[in-house]
């Protein structure tokens, strides 16, 4: 019987080497089918998660969980296969620049099948298809604009049909017109696939359309978690900064510094 | 206290190199291990053949003839002097053979195949398509850097001993033709003279431990690379720089091994 979670994070904790405590038992939970949002200021830990979830990084305490298997207990073998429940989606879409948008499709397809080659190509078309890039099949990754380019990287990452999609800032340097295209890819994709997805993002607007629920991330803890409605009517001060894009509250707008009026005029100052 | 400063400088730094060098051999093993793709499907290794070797061929060609060429008007000057200008087929394919075919072309492939190779390594873990790979649950030491390792040693013996030839073409060609050494001696001499054990196998051999040492410097510091624009830029530096010098060193090792009795 399948577990209820398909993801479970219990008591994450997690620092760099020699860094600062990254994660501090955190506590998540997505659903079969759930699109869920990980939202958070740079540098709050969201991608971390994404690489704790697929087995990139070990925590220091707690676990994650996917498909009722602790990912950092595994060894590599297991990881692997655990893997090929998963795909990926990097900000900039990390396609293969050597191959072409079709041989980048197909890699996943050519490494874990023995399918036949027309069998391949059949896929990999329905696959560009799904993303409406079928006709740029031939093309080389370097003649793709940003939006193009994440799309083909989206055609790979369901490209052996994974139950778990994981997306890193999704939304990054799009124009409107790929914005609204790659959200509404996101959700289609998901519940054809009948898969779950965790979009670590920065857009509220665009994200908030698509998703079914949101953790905001801060220091490395829940910040606050509800539905896109919940959360867009919610009084927390950190949730209402965010979603408003206001420059100033509890995120500071300034990074940590000395006193200004000492640094202006106490002895190192310019005389 | 400086001279304690210095002395820890000193011991931070050997520390660095002996667990730096300690990592690259974890590597080295790591890689070996995993280089049963490169030969199951060596249809991978042969396009790293083709980038590291094939395209490198016009360097080696080009200087290989000129460095023959330099040889033989070098050559011919010392050997008339003792009226031995006769064997100038055997200095120049000597020198070549036994040294400066592996090592001048040693250094060539460092800078043009193993730099390349850095970058492209280097610029692929920038551009996070090796941790893509890795969530592909396709790993990245299997499927990138083995068959890029293999293919340069393979394909620096090649080149090695196509620099041999096109030297010695080089040194007919000035010897020969231009100054107008016998050619009947030239290629003669030549023949007698070079051993097949002695001589070329022990060059074939340099060839491949060159060919070795560079890959493995070239695709661990491609893997190693701080992934920015900076760090791959300073990775493809030190393989040079690093290949440059591990093959002399190299060489020195392996001329006083093979050549003591001879």
């Amino acid at each position: 019987m399948p577990p209820e979670d398909f993801v479970a994070i219990t008591g994450l904790s997690f620092a760099y080497p020699g860094g600062r405590q990254i994660l501090d038992r955190l506590e998540m939970r997505i659903a079969p089918g759930q699109v869920v949002a990980i939202m958070g200021s740079s540098g709050h830990g969201k991608t971390t998660i994404l690489r704790l979830i697929g087995g990139q990084l070990r925590p220091q305490r707690g676990a994650v969980r996917v498909a009722g298997q602790v990912v950092h207990e595994l060894n590599t073998r297991e990881l692997y296969r655990l893997r090929r429940k998963m795909g990926m989606l990097f900000q900039f879409g990390a396609l293969f620049t050597d191959l072409s948008v079709f041989e980048n499709v197909a890699f996943p397809m050519r490494e874990h099948t023995a399918l036949p080659e027309a069998l391949i190509r059949d896929l990999v078309l329905m696959k560009l298809h799904a993303v409406g890039l079928r006709g740029a099949a031939q093309l080389m990754p370097n003649e793709l604009s940003g939006g193009m380019a994440r799309r083909v990287a989206l055609a790979r990452t369901i490209a052996l049909d994974p139950r778990l999609i994981m997306y890193d800032e999704p939304f990054t340097g799009l124009d409107p017109i790929s914005l609204s295209v790659i959200g509404q890819l996101i959700r289609r994709l998901n519940d054809a696939l009948g898969a779950s997805s965790i979009i670590v993002t920065h857009d509220v607007i665009s994200s908030l359309k698509i998703v079914d629920y949101v953790y905001f991330v801060s220091e490395g803890k829940i910040a606050a978690q509800g539905t896109p409605q919940e959360i867009l009517d919610s009084d927390i001060p950190f949730v209402r900064q965010f979603v408003k894009a206001e420059p100033d509250g509890p995120v500071p707008f300034h990074y940590p510094a000395r006193d200004y009026r000492e640094e202006l005029l106490g002895p190192h100052a310019a005389r | 206290m400086p001279l304690a400063d210095l002395f820890q400088a000193i011991g931070r730094r050997v520390n660095n190199g002996i667990w730096r060098l300690g990592y690259a051999a974890r590597f080295f093993l790591t890689m070996l291990g995993r280089s049963g793709i490169a030969f199951s499907r060596f249809s991978l290794t042969v396009k790293e053949i083709y980038f590291t070797g094939v395209l490198s061929l016009i360097v080696i060609v080009v200087s290989g003839l000129f460095v023959g060429m330099v040889l033989a008007l070098q050559g011919y000057n010392t050997l008339q002097r003792y009226g031995s200008s006769e064997a100038l087929g055997v200095l120049v394919a000597l020198s070549l053979v036994r040294e400066l075919g592996p090592v001048v072309s040693g250094l060539l492939f460092a800078s043009r195949a193993g730099s390349a190779v850095t970058a492209e390594i280097g610029l692929m873990k920038a551009t996070e398509q090796l941790s893509a790979m890795e969530m592909m649950a396709v790993n990245p030491i299997a499927r990138v850097v083995a068959p890029r390792f293999w293919g340069g040693v393979i394909a620096m013996p090649l080149l090695a001993a196509l620099f041999s030839a096109t030297g010695i073409l080089g040194g007919y060609l000035i010897g020969v033709i231009l100054i107008g050494v016998d050619e009947g001696a030239f290629w003669s001499q030549m023949q007698s003279m070079v051993d097949f054990r002695e001589d070329i196998v022990n060059g074939v051999i340099k060839s491949l431990v060159f060919g070795v040492l560079v890959s493995l410097i070239a695709v661990f510091e491609g893997y190693d690379a701080v992934p920015t624009a900076e760090g791959v830029s300073n990775a493809t530096t030190r393989t040079v720089v690093t290949s440059s010098l591990v093959i002399l060193f190299a060489d020195f090792i392996l001329t006083a091994l093979m050549f003591r009795g001879s």
